[in-house]
């Protein structure tokens, strides 16, 4: 592993991306995207062959420096790579899942006029999230952060002659600045106490981290490295989107949909996983920092799951699916099953970028629809559609043999299995969380792909009048196909993608179980405690990923799966008014999940309306009235009054000023005298 | 027999009277010159009369030099006036009060 080829595989798409944006008008549509796609292809090939190289133990783990960009105070600012397991698994995941959506933008923008500007987007994505967990030291996981957060920023503002667009775009970027700022206080707690910003010696700092005490106040002192780790893992709360920072994540909604799959699914959003995964052992030594983990990854998976059951936006169910997940994770993390969290990011990466690429295919077909209730009995026009969605719904869900069936099961077999505060909650939580999980995702399926068609009589028309007031940004879509309101299947650059994804979204869990999660696969990159290993413990259960599957039917997660699916086809497809009468008796909760728990509720009226009001107060008392009223022109108005008063003096009058001047003389002269 | 004390009397008296008129005046501006003459004369008289009284001629000869001072400081004040004149149809001191504040 040399560095010019590891070089290689974050700058190719930087250079595709810089070719794509700057001379994209000059090159033209097609060279755009071939550039690109050639790029991150690359990427990906060259990813493969050093994930290859590193786990058929050819090469050594690559931990070094390429560039130092400053040393100050002794500190070193680099550019390095550190490529272990856990960032190769990474790596590829982040190509593959972008190569399958650099594909699938060909057929979803066909159309747009800001094509070349999004390949270019895209591509500097990639290059960002290359850089993040390719990265040796904090300094460069801090640069990629932040620029997975900007194109992010540029994505799901990038229909920006959209409100609405904006409105997200701001949305993101303000939740995000909160979540950064935790990031940045965590990082300077790590810098203050090793001096270093790369990972090795603050690895090796860790247990001297614990033994420290910082002073908050005179009277609170808390544990370092639990402060530390609550400040880093504040920084994941806004990338991964966890409670009470998940705002962002449904409004990102507004970007094309390809980001939806490739940004706030598959890889950008599990940047904080990541991030924890990667520091684990820093993590390790805050059993507090860990419960907290756990909570709010807890609250996260189950809370969230419940808002997709209500919601009738395609793509907001699977962005609430996604946030669902990402708890999911992130409890995983909690209980110290760092392996699995990472397991199962990789095989969400895959099920969610299919789920949000199907979603996008069926927008697509039914020109820029996104509401569920307008769609139904689409299996019929769009089969490659409707079976690649079914293949991810069941992953999602945990259907045995299918990639999520794995990840998921670990993460709420480790949450049974941790001792740790907060791990009953979290196993309640992720255990509900599997039915509402197939609740939602069958419910999607049962209203997009089955039962009556209700886009035929009218209903497209409606839709083309719901969508209007956006027309103006891509109106080029769907008008031009020339056959009215009927859906039909995606060309084939879309299902393409589709199939891609549908494999690993099947198979890769039941391939790489064993030796990911029990096989030593992570090495040296995770580091967790011997008392708080979970994994070990789920190793004795585990004989293989045939018979564990096979036991399934044992264990409660697949009963509520299955009790979920049962649920969303008795309710959307066998009698949809069968439950009118709970729900108008539950009308209540149902408010406050239309209203999404009023979290935006109370940052709008509460947190903005609070600062404004702030803000204002600083401005008119503060500004207005102390430095401009007291200081400004108090200070002015002060001498204009003196010399109001003192003006009197001035008459004018020549006789005035030589009275003055003899008596001054007198006095002068009186004074001479008398000292005498 | 007249002695210094009358003659500085005298010389303190004429400089009085010059500094009531200006500060009395409140017309002509012409009169504040005249004053400023006779200010400048019981100066002088006061020179001649220590001259007189301590012998030494150094007093008269500083008289001249006020004379001359004098003459030419009435013409360049008579000349600003004429032209004040010109410009304000007036000399008189009620209306010259420009440097008010």
């Amino acid at each position: 592993m040399d560095k010019t080829g590891l070089l290689a595989i974050p700058l190719l798409p930087l250079v595709a991306a810089i070719v794509a944006g700057l001379f994209g008008r000059l090159i033209g549509r097609t060279a755009a995207h071939v550039v690109t796609i050639a790029a991150v292809g690359a990427s990906f090939v060259l990813s493969a062959q050093v994930a290859w190289q590193l786990i058929t133990g050819q090469v050594p783990v690559f931990d070094g420096t390429v560039y130092t960009w400053a040393v100050s105070d002794g500190i070193r600012m680099e550019v390095g790579f550190l490529v272990d397991p856990l960032s190769v698994l990474m790596m590829c995941v982040v190509t593959f899942v972008s190569l399958c959506v650099h594909v699938y933008t060909i057929g979803y923008m066909h159309d747009d006029p800001g094509y070349q500007r999004f390949f270019s987007y895209i591509s500097l994505f990639t290059f960002a999230m290359l850089m993040l967990v390719m990265s040796n030291n904090f300094l460069q996981l801090f640069f990629g952060w932040e620029a997975v957060g900007v194109v992010s920023y540029l994505l799901i503002g990038f229909w920006y002659q959209r409100p609405s667009a904006i409105f997200a775009n701001l949305k993101a970027f303000l939740v995000n600045r909160v979540g950064d700022f935790g990031f940045v206080l965590g990082i300077a707690g790590v810098v203050y106490f090793t001096g270093a910003l790369d990972y090795k010696s603050a690895f090796a700092a860790a247990p001297m981290i614990a033994q420290q005490t910082l002073a908050l106040s005179p009277e609170w002192t808390v544990s370092a490295i639990t402060l530390i780790c609550i400040c880093l893992f504040i920084g994941a709360m806004g990338k991964s989107a966890q409670v009470p920072l998940h705002v962002w994540l449904p409004d990102s909604m507004e970007g094309p949909t390809p980001i939806s799959a490739l940004i706030h699914a598959a890889t950008m959003v599990t940047a904080g996983i990541f991030m924890v995964a990667r520091l684990s052992p820093l993590f390790e030594q805050s059993e507090a920092a860990m419960s907290f983990v756990l909570v709010v990854g807890a609250t996260t998976a189950l809370f969230m799951g419940l808002l997709g059951v209500v919601n009738n936006d395609i793509k907001r169910v699977v962005a609430y699916s996604t946030l669902s997940q990402l708890g999911y994770m992130t409890v995983a993390l909690g209980v110290s099953a760092y392996s699995v969290a990472i397991f199962h990011l990789m095989t969400h990466a895959f099920f969610k970028a299919l789920l949000f690429l199907a979603a996008g295919s069926v927008i697509i077909g039914m020109h820029h629809e996104q509401d569920m209730r307008k769609m139904g009995g689409l299996a019929k026009v769009m089969p490659i559609t409707a079976i690649t969605c079914w293949l991810g719904s069941l992953a999602a869900i945990g259907t045995p043999f299918f990639s999520g069936f794995y990840s998921k099961d670990f993460i709420i077999e480790a949450a049974h299995e941790s001792q740790r505060w907060g791990a009953t909650y979290a196993y309640w939580c992720v255990l509900i969380g599997v039915f509402v999980t197939a609740v939602y995702s069958f419910r999607l399926i049962f209203m997009t792909f089955h039962g009556e068609p209700r886009w035929g009589q009218g209903g497209a028309q409606a839709g083309h009048d719901d969508h209007a007031h956006d027309d103006h940004a891509h109106d080029d879509h769907g008008h031009g196909h020339g056959h009215g309101g009927t859906p039909h299947e995606s060309p084939w650059v879309v299902t393409l993608p589709l199939v891609l994804l549908a494999v690993p979204a099947v198979a890769i869990g039941y391939l790489t179980v064993q030796p990911l999660l029990f096989g030593g696969f992570f090495g040296d990159a995770i580091q967790v405690l011997e008392r708080n290993d979970v994994v070990r413990e789920l190793a004795s259960h585990f004989h293989g990923p045939a018979s564990f599957a096979l036991q399934a039917p044992l264990h409660p997660p697949f009963w509520l799966a299955l009790a979920g699916v049962l649920v969303a086809w008795f309710t959307v497809l066998k009698r949809p008014h069968a439950l009118d009468g709970l729900a108008s008796a539950l009308a209540p909760l149902r408010r406050v999940l239309d209203n999404k728990y009023y979290f935006d509720w109370f940052n709008e009226n509460v947190l903005a309306a609070g600062s404004r009001g702030l803000g204002r107060l600083f401005w008119k008392a503060g500004d207005e009235t102390l430095i401009d009223g007291a200081l400004v022109n108090g200070s002015a108005g002060l001498v204009g009054a003196l010399a109001g008063v003192v003006r009197r003096v001035q008459t004018g009058y020549l006789y005035t000023y030589a009275f003055w001047m003899v008596i001054g003389l007198a006095l002068l002269l009186g004074w001479f005298l008398l000292r005498a | 027999m007249i002695t210094l004390q009358h003659m500085l009397t005298l010389s303190a008296v004429l400089f009085s009277l010059s500094v009531a008129g200006i500060f009395l005046n409140r017309k002509n501006v012409i009169l504040l010159l005249m004053c400023i003459e006779l200010m400048l004369l019981a100066v002088n008289f006061s020179f001649v009369s220590f001259s007189r009284f301590l012998g030494d001629l150094d007093g008269q000869v500083f008289v001249f030099f006020v004379l001359t001072v004098a003459a030419a400081e009435s013409a360049i004040g008579l000349a600003i006036l004429v032209v004040l004149f010109r410009e304000r149809k007036s000399i008189n001191v009620e209306d010259l009060d420009t440097l008010k504040g």
